[in-house]
């Protein structure tokens, strides 16, 4: 899978977490910009997951603070 | 020559929490983490902060704390071996009282291996972080208890953690790992929390289809679910395919200290690697020498055992009809966890029913989940009929003057 491909998946998935309406760019940080806490960044990890048949652990999850690294760590996990 | 920079403050991390505890004693209430015991009467009475309460939030459920042999095995140990170790299970820390209880564990677990560590924590944190190495997986309920991500955390291994108490998030998960990777599944037998029980016959059968060793937290099991006490995973059939029932003395067994038992055949090893096992004092002799008897005691503790669950039905029962929300929707186990709208109404509630006479645990965000505030209620097997009836009334009568119900 390309990266517009997995973005374009992503961002459908993100919508209903996106509760404030922020403008996603690469550069949005989870947790200053959309401000998702603990439980959120829970639920959307594992709806990302669900719809990429992968596991993001949490130790990855620990490297990754914006949109774009997401969108690129879940490229490379797919590929 | 350097220059000085500004000097940094790292407390400044935590001004949320220091701002949220200011709000909540603002309002004049009780610091609920500032309650102390002036002094200890039975497991079910002590005087809190100077006056005369039922406990009710000490997870002392067999009430062993003051069962005189219990008491009688710890003083003689005082005086044969003194009041501490000194030193390291591996080096000088072993006395006879370690093998003692030990050897208590293998019989009471039916297992031929069992390692004590000084604190029911470093149980967790031991085992969890020595086991599951470079490479290797760890799966475990987002809910799961401190130590158990601390032991995560402290080891090399990948974390996944997947939905509370979700059979079908656990099997999606392992089935994703690389097969020939090695893992291990950590579960608990009651999560403290709302006091839930985990479906461990489902997990454990699909831990095993997938390859993981697994390892089960039976904390708050110990000595009351299951036919011999040994917990849920006993309760559910499946202790014997669990490899790890790990546990605590500071519950049920009523001393401090926490152990892990298994039948692997190189579970010994674990006592020359396991860094929280072998970096730590091992526990004092009069602790070992309690916690022996008060194992053996729980082996043939079942009217005990049938009067702690007739307390926890009444209660869950009475408190149900009194209105109030509750974690469980029937009592799984003797944790009774009472759901508050928020810390505010909370905190009031639990300064009103201490002024009734009656302690809980407040337990809060981040500990708990969905960031629920609670009102934690743990039974005790010498809890009476009519101690569990007062207090009905003593959470009717709270609930009422704070507005909860």
């Amino acid at each position: 899978m390309d990266r517009p491909a997995a973005q374009a998946k992503i961002a459908t998935i993100i919508a209903p977490f996106n509760k404030k309406g922020v403008a996603i760019s690469d550069a949005t940080s989870f947790q200053h910009d959309l401000e998702f806490d603990s439980l959120t960044v829970m639920d959307f990890v594992a709806a990302i997951e669900d719809e990429f048949d992968i596991v993001i652990t949490m130790n990855q999850q620990a490297e990754i603070e914006t949109y774009g690294q997401l969108v690129d760590a879940v490229v490379k996990l797919v590929n | 020559m350097m220059t000085d920079l500004p000097k940094t403050d790292l407390f400044a991390k935590f001004d949320p929490l220091i701002a949220m505890r200011a709000d909540v004693l603002a309002s004049g209430v009780t610091d609920p983490y500032g309650l102390v015991m002036d002094a200890v009467l039975s497991p079910t009475r002590a005087i809190c902060n100077g006056r005369p309460t039922i406990l009710l939030g000490t997870y002392n459920y067999m009430g062993m704390t003051f069962d005189p042999d219990v008491i009688a095995a710890g003083k003689a140990a005082f005086d044969a071996f003194g009041a501490g170790t000194t030193g390291s299970r591996v080096l000088n820390g072993t006395f006879a009282g370690h093998k003692a209880v030990e050897a208590a564990l293998c019989e009471f677990y039916d297992r031929r291996h069992a390692m004590v560590f000084s604190t029911g924590y470093q149980a967790l944190l031991g085992p969890i972080s020595t086991l599951a190495g470079k490479g290797d997986y760890i799966v475990l309920d987002i809910d799961s208890h401190a130590s158990i991500w601390d032991g995560a955390k402290l080891g090399d291994a990948e974390v996944v953690p997947f939905k509370h108490n979700d059979v079908s998030a656990m099997e999606k998960r392992l089935g994703r790992l690389p097969p020939d990777a090695g893992k291990l599944v950590v579960l608990e037998g009651v999560y403290s929390m709302l006091g839930d029980v985990a479906p461990l016959k489902e997990m454990v059968r699909v831990a095993k289809a997938y390859g993981a060793m697994v390892l089960v937290d039976e904390a708050h099991s110990m000595g009351f679910i299951g036919e011999h006490g040994r917990g849920v995973a006993e309760d559910q059939g499946v202790a014997h395919e669990v490899d790890f029932i790990c546990g605590t003395f500071s519950k049920s067994v009523g001393t401090v200290g926490g152990f892990c038992t298994s039948n692997h055949p190189k579970f010994e090893i674990l006592r020359l690697v396991c860094r929280p096992y072998v970096f730590t004092a091992a526990p004092p002799p009069a602790v070992v020498a309690s916690a022996a008897v008060s194992i053996r005691k729980l082996q043939h503790s079942g009217n005990k055992r049938a009067h702690l669950w007739e307390n926890t039905r009444a209660l869950h029962a009475g408190l149900k009809a009194a209105g109030f929300a509750l974690g469980t929707e029937e009592p799984q186990s003797a944790i009774i966890a009472v759901i508050m709208p928020d810390l505010p109404p909370g905190a009031r509630m639990w300064e009103a029913l201490l002024e009734e006479g009656l302690y809980v645990n407040l337990a809060r965000p981040p500990a708990t989940p969905a960031n629920m505030t609670l009102l934690r209620c743990s039974l005790c097997a010498e809890h009476s009929a009519d101690d569990v009836a007062a207090i009905i009334a003593m959470f009717e009568r709270a609930g009422k003057k704070v507005g909860i119900v």
